[in-house]
């Protein structure tokens, strides 16, 4: 093995868990304030179009993930009214919003089929500044949940909304700002999709890493520095199929398309295993409509 | 201190609130001195909590005024009470078990961590309350969890400090050392209100007290001179309601626990250490013990939650039954009745009718079933029946578990278990938060049972209760069993010094 192919890997690796991580610590944030939100898929697809036409439109790569993060925060701004004004069951308007999500890029989408755009360059080691970003956000998070008031807010309202309501925190606020920045993150990771990874657009581009993204927040039992662990092994598994069925191995390619899915279905059925783990981790409310006034 | 100000601190006049069935409060008089440790007695229903949350600004009156300090205002929030000087102690705690001591209290007190942590430590040594601001709320007793409430207040320098039922949750020792704190909390100038049906500690602990009966002050009262007669008759209009045991021969074995050893399945469980234990038909064998010494793992393991590694471990009527689930051990044959201590949850599903709730224990017996078929005629007989049995206070069997109050569903699992007709009873916690009326109906239940037979195994923290009905006495400490010792042998000291886990029984042989 040579120094130039393990880089290589180690690149390739990084913008294979890049989107995941964003889409991930989204949700993560999302997740804690006690909200669970499936429509990442949803969200990641439509922040992809919305990036690739700006892109497309106006050649500048800020605006194109600038854009993409607004349609990730409108998508999701509509969960936050249905959900949390209109008190309707998370889980299945976050089912409806991926299918929304789909189906509105698919029609953005149709005249920018087979277009091609400028990638983005690298930065810094020769990653692009969205991954340099996906870090620093990830030990952002971290600090803000363990260390600031804010996060402690978070955490607190995830838990228990009825008493932090009472102690007196705006708790719908609060989760509205969640649920906006899980759809920011999610409509980032689509534009990486779309404008780092293949600079280009293909219907159904995500081709479920929203579902991993959500699988990933379980794996990382709520916490940022394990997503990163998550979707780097993710990214990993992903990038070794691809070699390996450049290798010519004969196993049929589409078994090692599922290797990076399976490792994530094992991953979690072993964490699943230890049930305290999640209990002691996973946001108390999650999931759970909460009515103010009881 | 200067002398103390002859105006009260605070002072209600004609306080009124009334919800659609029921008046919770009418024309409410109550006034309170600075450095004042005053009692609010009353029954379940009485109006105690209604009108503490309208003192903390939860609840607004329809009538009546406050006059805090001298000033005459509205309390309309929470927040402004805190503001005011006004901490309160809930009986269901408000915290966040996943945050730490000094996250929970940083949520309310807007202050720097590093700062909160000496404060905190400050604070709970001075008042005789140790803590570790580290510590996680999920690790921490309740006594503990009470104490993070407590401190909590505290550290806001209250003026007055509202404790509803705060013993409910603890030990007699910790409620020793909680007067002591209370006491001094006095002595610097705090008022107190503390809301309690147990007369005992009233007397004890109190120097004034209002008695409250159906929404209205039905006396005021100083408790240090009243008898427990006298306060319950202000708290009940009539004689308190007593049980007699008498002595009767035990019959065959009915239940046994041979050398039980159980690890915890919850993360900050106790384990049980060779647990062995025998009771008869027609005899009461309680287990007393601060909660979290092992209590959860025992009531799990009896009543099949938790199956043993061995089916000997555990016998019912002669039958190794360790390895049966909780439905076998109910079934005709060994005939296990089970009370768990968690009500909503373990004891009844909180979103289920009383009727639906009756058939969960009762499917195999009282004739509910039909083959596959529910036989609902049945099934809304006997809960009607248990009902009125037991005075369970709700509209019919059709009402939601989660909507009757904690002594009235407590009325109602106890009765449900009675009326199945149990081989063996089981029981956690009979009377915790029930008052005194329905208390007495519960232990005086169980006495009957006694008396035609059944085999009664009663966990309880409260010792008075256990002295009361049990004819022999055993001490669950720290996973392990002490010996079950006659009640007439057994005395309040060597019942504690057992708690603390030190086995012997020197003190049993002084006489009494």
């Amino acid at each position: 093995m040579n120094e130039g192919l393990i880089l290589a890997l180690l690149l390739s690796t990084a913008s294979a868990a890049t989107p995941l991580m964003l889409a991930a610590l989204g949700e993560l944030v999302t997740e804690r304030s006690g909200v669970l939100n499936l429509g990442v898929e949803g969200m990641m697809l439509v922040g992809a179009v919305a990036a690739f036409a700006t892109m497309s439109q106006t050649g500048s790569p800020l605006l194109a993930f600038g854009v993409a993060m607004l349609s990730g925060c409108a998508l999701s701004l509509l969960f936050g009214v249905l959900t949390l004004h209109l008190m309707t069951n998370q889980v299945a308007t976050g089912l409806a919003l991926t299918l929304f999500g789909v189906g509105l890029a698919a029609f953005v989408g149709q005249p920018y089929v087979g277009g091609v755009v400028k990638g983005v360059e690298p930065l810094l080691f020769g990653l692009d500044p969205i991954t340099l970003l996906a870090f620093v956000l990830c030990g952002g998070l971290w600090w803000f949940l363990g260390k600031s008031r804010a996060g402690l807010l978070l955490r607190a309202v995830g838990e228990k909304p009825a008493v932090a309501d009472a102690i007196g925190y705006p708790v719908r606020r609060i989760r509205y700002l969640a649920v906006l920045f899980g759809g920011a993150m999610a409509g980032l990771g689509g534009a990486f999709l779309s404008l780092v990874n293949t600079p280009m657009w293909v219907e159904g581009m995500t081709a479920g890493r929203g579902w991993i993204a959500l699988a990933l927040v379980v794996f990382a039992t709520w916490r940022p520095e394990r997503v990163l662990l998550g979707a780097w092994l993710f990214g990993g598994m992903t990038v070794l199929q691809f070699h390996a069925q450049a290798l010519g191995l004969a196993i049929p390619s589409e078994f090692l398309s599922m290797l990076p899915y399976l490792a994530t279905i094992a991953v979690l059925v072993l964490i699943c295993r230890n049930p305290r783990t999640i209990l002691l981790n996973q946001p108390l409310s999650l999931g759970k409509t909460y009515h103010p006034d009881r | 201190m200067n002398a103390p100000p002859p105006a009260a601190r605070l002072s209600l006049r004609g306080i009124s609130k009334r919800y659609p069935s029921v008046i919770a409060n009418d024309a409410i008089d109550l006034d309170i001195a600075p450095g004042e440790i005053h009692a609010v007695l009353g029954e379940n229903g009485a109006g105690k909590s209604t009108l503490m949350k309208i003192i903390y600004g939860v609840t607004r009156p329809d009538a009546g005024e406050i006059v805090w300090e001298g000033r005459k205002l509205a309390i309309s929030s929470p927040s402004m009470a805190r503001e005011l000087g006004i901490g309160m102690v809930f009986q269901h705690f408000s915290l966040f078990e996943t945050l730490t001591v000094a996250e929970n209290i940083a949520l309310s007190i807007d202050r720097p961590q590093a700062e909160l942590h000496d404060e905190i430590r400050e604070v709970s040594t001075r008042y005789g309350l140790p803590l570790d601001p580290a510590r996680l709320v999920h690790s921490l007793s309740v006594g503990e969890r009470q104490r993070v409430e407590i401190v909590r207040c505290l550290l806001q320098k209250p003026r007055l400090l509202i404790m509803d039922e705060p013993t409910s949750v603890l030990t007699p020792q910790a409620v020793q050392q909680l007067f002591a704190t209370l006491r001094r909390l006095a002595g610097e100038g705090c008022s107190i209100l503390y809301i309690s049906h147990k007369l005992d500690e009233i007397r004890a602990l109190c120097e004034r007290a209002t008695v409250l009966r159906g929404g209205r002050v039905s006396g005021e009262a100083d408790p240090r001179l009243e008898s427990n007669d006298s306060l319950a008759r202000m708290m009940i209009g009539g004689e308190l309601p007593a049980c007699t045991l008498n002595p009767q021969a035990p019959g065959e074995l009915r239940l046994a626990l041979n050398g039980l050893s159980l690890t915890s399945d919850d993360p900050f469980g106790t384990a049980l250490q060779d647990v062995s234990l025998a009771v008869h038909g027609g005899e009461i064998v309680g287990i007393a013990g601060i909660s979290g010494n092992g209590q959860q793992e025992l009531l799990a393991a009896l009543s099949g939650e938790k199956k043993l590694a061995r089916a000997d471990g555990l016998s019912l009527r002669g039958v190794a039954a360790g390895k049966l689930g909780p439905s076998a051990r109910r079934a005709l044959g060994l005939g296990l009745g089970f009370v768990p201590e968690e009500r909503l949850g373990r004891g009844a599903v909180p979103e289920m009718s009383l009727a639906d709730n009756a058939l969960l224990t009762g499917a195999t017996r009282a004739g509910m079933l039909k083959g596959p078929w529910i036989q609902r005629s049945k099934v809304r007989e006997f809960a009607r029946e248990v009902i009125a049995r037991f005075k369970v206070k709700a509209p019919d069997e059709d009402a939601l578990a989660q909507s009757l109050s904690g002594g009235n569903l407590q009325k109602f699992i106890i009765g449900r278990e009675v009326m199945l007709a149990p081989e063996v009873m089981v029981v956690a916690q009979p009377t915790w938060g029930v008052d005194v009326g329905a208390a007495m109906l519960i232990r005086n239940a169980l006495i009957d049972m006694r008396n035609r037979g059944v085999a009664v195994l009663v966990i309880s923290e409260e010792l008075d209760e256990l002295f009361m009905i049990c004819d022999r006495i055993a001490v669950l400490a720290d996973g392990r069993l002490s010996p079950a010792i006659a009640t007439a042998d057994a005395s309040v000291e060597l019942i504690g010094r057992w708690m603390s886990g030190d086995f012997s029984e020197k003190d049993s042989h002084v006489p009494a």
